[in-house]
């Protein structure tokens, strides 16, 4: 019986999903705003990358509430978890082999680097703060991985989470200040294509990033905290 | 671009498949993160590269991460197959 | 040549949808439910940017080069850029809940944890429970009564 309207389920799925996409044209969207975008976005937000215009200039705001979303994530999953300090490390893991040891030395100043690059020049390459963020959060949990013992201070990675977000937040307060709608790129345009350019939109990818990258590795952090309470 | 796109989507399919298939949870793992690497090919392909940058590093490397760390969590990390309990029907 | 190619794109963003889906239905282990999540979650965001996709276009990046090429649509990839990372925190809360339920029930499958969900709202109002766990009320049976008993005694 169960099975029976799984089934029936799935093939009414399908054939919604078929008809959905039967009507779609492929190849030929019609692409009424993106099209608008496309002209109005190297005079008004001055950013090579038309996406991370479309994400930080134009829709800047549901970026903000994207960050909501990822921070409250954070901080349930953190609730639900538990405190890593509060049980403690009676059964660490034993230090990893030095194959490991050794390529996580090698490895973590070029998974900086990669980051922050990939953070800073968001608006002109792919890329941006949430990918970067993603990359610098993998940089600070490769030494634990390798030294199980040692541990990240969780202090300091709120600290930066919650200057990174007053940071974001303010950057559009500012364009408030200056008579225009919040989170408007405030600052000179400068000149197309080069790194400094496009006023605040690599400041506010930037606090993106360090934002996503405190929140992710926190995250990972009390994850691979293992009290041993599973068999 | 044709062969191309075939391919992927069949390897990207056999993937997905694999996660529900397979006994092992840590291989399923590695199954779902292979099926966010082929769904990143896609992107390329479709010249879509901020969203595919954004699907190999999450969906591929952050997300398998958290879900090998959570399956270290609840203690079912192992290599070998599971005799008893954790059985599934999928 | 272009519409074969969207057709191979759709069939493969449909059958990651249903596969997820199916993956969701069928599966009673709560870790692989959060699998086949992610996979779903795939498929759809592989159809938003089949949507946005233009036949003659490059990707929305402007180049020194390339003077008036068309681009394909940048409103649907910003919009599955946010829906790919807001993806991962879904997950990451999932897979915290998960382990919640894990300890406290010390079961993962679905029906033996709503199963001791539901005795433990019984016994916080004050309820004895109208069924039985030898008789259930449905047609299904309670999988591994043994199980329940051996582990009841966290949430008394």
């Amino acid at each position: 019986m169960r099975n029976l309207a799984t089934l029936l389920f799935l093939g009414g799925l399908v054939f919604l999903l078929a008809a959905i996409t039967g009507t779609l044209p492929f190849g030929h969207p019609p692409m009424l705003v993106g099209q608008a975008i496309q002209q109005a976005a190297k005079p008004e937000v001055g950013a090579a990358n038309v996406v991370t215009a479309v994400v930080l200039g134009y829709r800047g705001l549901d970026t903000l509430g994207e960050l909501a979303i990822l921070f409250a994530a954070a901080t349930a999953g953190g609730l639900v978890l538990g405190g890593v300090q509060a049980k403690g490390r009676n059964n660490a893991l034993p230090a990893a082999g030095f194959v490991l040891r050794a390529g996580t030395d090698v490895l973590f100043p070029l998974l900086l680097i990669a980051g922050l690059y990939v953070v800073i020049h968001g608006h002109l390459t792919p890329g941006g703060g949430f990918q970067g963020g993603v990359i610098l959060a993998a940089a600070f949990f490769l030494p634990l991985l390798a030294r199980p013992s040692e541990s990240l201070s969780h202090i300091w990675l709120s600290v930066i989470e919650g200057l990174a977000g007053t940071a974001f937040i303010a950057l559009g307060l500012g364009a408030l200040y200056n008579g225009d709608a919040f989170l408007t790129p405030l600052f000179d345009k400068g000149m197309f294509g080069e790194l400094v350019s496009s006023g605040s939109l690599p400041l506010l990818y930037l606090a993106v990033g360090l934002k996503v990258g405190a929140e992710l590795s926190s995250l990972l952090m009390r994850l691979a905290h293992d009290d041993g309470a599973a068999s | 671009m044709m062969g191309v796109a075939i391919i992927v989507v069949a390897l990207t399919l056999g993937a997905a498949l694999a996660v529900l298939l397979l006994e092992n949870l840590l291989a399923a793992i590695a199954a779902a993160s292979a099926v966010s690497l082929g769904v990143a090919v896609m992107f390329v392909l479709l010249q879509a590269p901020d969203v595919a940058m954004t699907e190999a590093v999450v969906g591929a490397g952050l997300s398998g991460l958290i879900l090998a760390l959570a399956l270290r969590r609840l203690g079912l990390a192992r290599l070998d197959v599971p005799t008893s309990g954790e059985n599934t029907d999928a | 040549m272009s519409t074969s190619v969207g057709l191979v794109f759709f069939i493969g963003a449909i059958g990651l949808c249903v596969i997820g889906i199916t993956g969701i239905v069928l599966s009673r282990h709560l870790f692989r439910m959060v699998l086949a999540l992610a996979i779903a979650e795939a498929g759809a965001n592989l159809l938003l940017i089949l949507a946005g996709y233009r036949w003659d276009a490059v990707a929305p990046i402007f180049t020194g080069t390339a003077g008036g090429q068309a681009m394909v649509d940048p409103v649907p990839q910003a919009m599955v850029l946010t829906a790919i990372v807001i993806g991962v925190g879904v997950q990451a809360l999932a897979l915290s809940l998960v382990i919640r339920i894990k300890e406290r029930y010390g079961t993962l499958d679905m029906q033996e944890a709503r199963q001791c969900m539901q005795d433990d709202l019984d016994d916080a109002g004050g309820v004895t429970p109208s069924r039985s766990r030898e008789r259930p009320a449905g047609e299904r049976p309670i999988p591994a009564p043994t199980v329940l008993n051996s582990t009841g005694g966290q949430h008394d």
